[in-house]
């Protein structure tokens, strides 16, 4: 089976390891890493990422980058797409990676559009 | 029509079903192709929470004072931890699978079933930590009035800037409506559970304690709730028609109902897969021991497994960041 085949190295070939074991262990100190930097960020809220880009804050934009990371290295390493053939990678990637998007940008477009209708219309909402 | 089976006949040609362009068994093609799948369902839940939330952008309730419980640690504001405590959970659980696919590649039996075991065992014990973690959310804990517009007031100490509980302030007034069930009145009539105060005893309580003040559900500038002074509280508390305690599907006492809908509603679906996910891995675990693959000569079933489970957690980190984080 081609599976008996694993690619050791994550970060581009920066971080090559013995075994695939080793790999695995590797890539679970990076995910919680990564996860105790949300955490960290989370609880504190420095007041510097509170800066508005493209209609979001700073801080958010941050947390979806490093959530793409983690599931960057959950599905490269754990179901182990590093090591299948090209063709099946990208079948599986590229769907969910253009339909996803495009579904969320259409839907919050949508759903900022009815928060100005709601807070510039004539009718009261607060009562 | 020719089925697709190798034979000598067919073997290396690209017609007929000769050879595998992906280099995938069915199977496992199959499990890409359900996960796939449901990966879009995920993102059409996610993405059906962030219409809503953008939707009510300037009065979403804030995760980070919704979540701030963890066990045996009463009355204090630990905002986060838990979550993180079940997000390293399942990574780990996460972790035990891999290397029970590794071992099985290598063909080691009792490896494979420590490691299914583990996995199985984290899975639980994050099914566990939901169901804390869900019962905590539907229980509440300060309590809050609605208005008749569906607007949810909540209370702070104007000395400590702290939120305060309506059983810390209402007043018991006598009088007031029993609950009602089946035995007193009319036929098979009953209702749910009646909030342990009524309005008239939170307002009583209200005006009899000056330092009380009412936050509304609307975000200032700093992004933090907006708190009445005491003039606009006292006019704004005339508003109020309910006493909500804790989370339903209709109402809650955190804020934007929606909020409690898509909270049960995702965190549930994902629940359930972590539930299917320990069952399947349950009956794996069975076959293991049994020498099933041992006999089939190859563990693949073990890594189809793996790959559903890695699913559940790469949806988790989602839903942790849209849900807690963002």
């Amino acid at each position: 089976m081609a599976h008996d085949t694993h690619k050791l190295a994550i970060f581009r070939g920066l971080l090559k390891f013995k075994s695939n074991e080793q790999k695995i262990w590797g890539v679970l100190v990076f995910l919680s890493l990564v996860t105790a930097i949300e955490v960290i960020l989370g609880i504190y809220k420095p007041e510097m990422l509170d800066v508005k880009i493209i209609g979001m804050k700073a801080l958010n934009w941050i947390f979806i980058f490093l959530t793409i990371v983690k599931a960057y290295y959950i599905a490269w390493d754990f179901m182990h797409l590093r090591d299948e053939k090209g063709s099946l990678t990208w079948s599986i990637v590229l769907p969910l990676v253009i339909l996803i998007p495009y579904l969320a940008f259409i839907l919050l477009v949508e759903g900022n559009y009815i928060y100005e209708v709601m807070r510039d219309g004539f009718v009261s909402w607060n009562f | 029509m020719e089925a697709t089976v190798t034979s000598t006949e067919n073997e290396g040609k690209v017609w007929s079903g000769g050879n595998k362009p992906l280099a995938a068994s069915y199977g496992k093609m199959m499990m890409w192709f359900f996960i796939v799948s449901d990966a879009l369902t995920f993102s059409g839940f996610l993405v059906a929470y962030g219409f809503s939330r953008f939707k009510f952008i300037e009065s979403w309730p804030i995760a980070d004072e919704v979540f701030t419980h963890f066990p045996f640690a009463h009355g204090q504001e630990l905002p986060m931890i838990y979550v993180a405590l079940m997000t390293f959970i399942l990574i780990m659980s996460s972790v035990t699978m891999v290397l029970a696919v590794d071992a099985g590649h290598k063909m080691k039996k009792t490896k494979v079933a420590w490691y299914m075991l583990l996995t199985i065992l984290g899975g639980a014990m994050f099914v566990g930590s939901q169901a804390w973690e869900w019962a905590t959310f539907i229980k509440g804990d300060y309590g809050a009035l609605e208005t008749k517009g569906g607007r949810i007031l909540q209370f702070v100490d104007q000395d400590t800037g702290k939120r305060v509980a309506i059983a810390d302030f209402a007043q018991e007034l006598p009088g007031e409506r029993a609950h009602h069930t089946r035995k007193d009145g009319l036929w098979f009539t009953k209702e749910g559970s009646l909030p342990s105060y009524s309005v008239n005893e939170v307002v009583a309580g209200f005006n009899a304690h000056d330092n009380i003040l009412i936050r509304t559900e609307f975000l200032n500038e700093e992004g933090e709730k907006t708190v009445l002074t005491r003039s606009e509280s006292a006019k704004k508390i005339k508003d109020a028609v309910l006493v909500v305690e804790g989370a339903n599907l209709i109402r809650n006492e955190y804020g934007s109902r929606l909020f409690a809908d898509f909270f049960f509603f995702i965190t549930g679906f994902h629940g359930f897969h972590v539930f299917s996910g320990v069952v399947i891995n349950a009956i794996i675990f069975f076959n293991v021991i049994l020498g099933t693959y041992e006999k089939r000569g190859h563990y693949e079933m073990v890594e189809k497994v793996g790959l559903y489970w890695h699913f559940v957690d790469l949806v988790w980190v989602f839903v942790f960041t849209f849900f807690y984080l963002v």
